[in-house]
């Protein structure tokens, strides 16, 4: 762990919720791509 | 044309919401504030350009949905399509005819509203003048929000967040011109801008409109 | 064949399964070796101290925020001219993209503001105009998810698109002319005088290309899910019908 002086609390927190945004925004994207991917199948399927 | 523009003003009359409607919320606004921030007249006579420019703003927002919203449920907007009057002309006619009956007035009404926030002597010429030259583009660039949003049931919220985005550009210069002009300083740069943003929506925006309506009356 | 061979769905669908795994692959690689080497292998700045390190998130963040809403621009206006369909699906695609990245460049800038000019927030032209990006994005999302057909909503939001582009650009100079700013001025640019420290600099590039990278694969992941979505519901429609 680097020193990071007076600004810590700062930095880590920038690190935090711009990791947090980037893995909200790829889960939110690949839980939808799942979802509609196994729809379309079981649509096809019927269809 | 003129008797488009002459069927719309008489409707917006005899529904009598045009004119009324958007001038009390306007006096409403300018009121509601000194309750807001207190009645130092220092304090409002700073802040009077910025309100009275959003209080504008807002109240032009009001109206914006009926722009289209009856001609397109009574078929009148196909059938305006299908005459020899381009959309593109029907886009510039409903904008005037919406200026007519809110930017007008409101620009008329807002030197009495200055009073009432103590609005510096020297500005009321430029109010005046900055709302004469900038509502123009309020009600052309909602006249293009109106139709982006006629086909959707529920497009009045929608349309507020399509529109007040795009008002930011007039409404900066518009209450920079008063703002100089409260402080004695020089607002032609300010005044040239907004009338510059204004010619420009009236150029651009009608072929922007006609398309859009073009798409929803597909 | 025409470029635009790629643009057929299925055709698009076919290049970007074996494409979108290695997309992923690189952009995690970069953003874990340029964070990493950010974070704790370069030097504190001597005015800045610590929080320099922000830059490796901020600046490419801000980039790209801007850049979604070009390539949402560049899509829709393809969208128009040759009607691909997948043009204005990748259009959609970006726009929550575009949000994320926006929300990031205006967070880091916050917290990185608060040391620094000693505030979170100040209406500065730059930070003043990505907000009001964040508010075109929001408008451009509202919109797409108001309208039922596809083929309207399309156009509708690329006719918004290129409106609201003209007003994005009016109002970053109307701001300018508003306000004077905090904020520096750009922190890259081709000229190599005026760029930050080499120790910064190329960390930073790695970032760079990781956000890039990431905004690629999250544009063609969310493609294929809107032509997906698209085609599963031509297929719900057809046996409603039948």
């Amino acid at each position: 762990m680097p020193d990071l002086g007076q600004y810590a609390v700062e930095v880590l927190s920038a690190y935090a919720v711009s990791v947090a945004l980037l893995l909200a925004i790829v889960g939110l994207s690949w839980r939808r791509y799942v979802r509609v991917r196994a729809a379309l199948e079981r649509v096809e399927k019927n269809g | 044309m003129i008797a488009l523009l002459r069927r719309d003003l008489k409707l917006a009359v005899r529904a009598g919401g045009g004119f009324g409607l958007g001038l009390a919320f306007f006096l409403i606004v300018v009121v509601l504030v000194p309750f807001g921030v207190g009645p130092e007249t220092e304090l409002l006579s700073r802040i009077a350009p910025g309100i009275l420019w959003v209080a504008s703003l807002l109240a032009a927002l009001l109206s914006l949905d009926r722009i289209f919203a009856l001609d397109y449920e009574d078929g009148s907007l196909a059938l305006l399509a299908t005459s020899p009057l381009p959309l593109e002309g029907v886009g510039l006619i409903k904008a005037l005819a919406h200026w007519i009956t809110t930017g007008l007035p409101l620009t008329i009404a807002a030197p009495a509203l200055g009073f009432l926030l103590s609005l510096a002597p020297e500005a009321y010429a430029y109010l005046l003048l900055s709302l004469l030259i900038g509502t123009p583009a309020l009600s052309m660039i909602g006249t293009f929000g109106a139709a982006l949003t006629v086909g959707l049931r529920r497009g009045g919220l929608l349309l507020s967040l399509l529109v007040l985005p795009l008002y930011v550009p007039t409404l900066i210069f518009g209450a920079e011109a008063v703002r100089r002009g409260a402080d004695g300083l020089d607002p032609t740069g300010a005044l040239l801008l907004l009338g510059g943003i204004t010619a420009g929506t009236f150029a651009l925006l009608p072929f922007a409109t006609a398309a859009t309506l073009r798409i929803n009356l597909r | 064949m025409s470029m635009w061979e790629y643009a057929n769905p299925k055709r698009f669908m076919g290049w970007t399964r074996p494409v979108l795994p290695w997309t992923f692959a690189l952009a995690g690689v970069c953003l874990v070796v340029g964070l990493v080497w950010g974070f704790f292998f370069t030097p504190d700045d001597f005015r800045q101290g610590s929080t320099v390190k922000i830059i490796y998130l901020h600046v490419p963040a801000a980039l790209m925020a801007i850049n979604a809403w070009i390539m949402m621009l560049v899509a829709s206006l393809i969208w128009v001219v040759r009607r691909h369909h997948v043009s204005a699906l990748a259009a959609r695609a970006a726009a929550p993209v575009g949000v994320t990245m926006t929300l990031i460049a205006l967070f880091t800038g916050a917290i990185w503001g608060q040391p620094m000019w000693g505030t979170y927030w100040a209406w500065d032209p730059r930070l003043t105009s990505f907000l009001i990006l964040f508010l075109f994005y929001l408008g451009y999302i509202a919109l797409w998810e108001a309208i039922e057909d596809p083929d309207t909503a399309a156009d509708l939001t690329s006719v918004l698109c290129m409106v609201g582009s003209i007003f994005a650009i009016l109002s970053r100079y109307a701001v300018l002319f508003w306000s004077q700013g905090l904020h520096q001025g750009a922190s890259l640019s081709l000229d190599k005088e005026e760029n930050v420290a080499d120790v910064f600099w190329f960390p930073l590039l790695v970032c760079i290309a990781g956000f890039v990278f990431l905004f690629i694969a999250l544009v063609l992941m969310r493609t294929r899910t809107e032509i997906r979505a698209r085609r599963m519901r031509a297929l719900e429609a057809r046996v409603q019908r039948a």
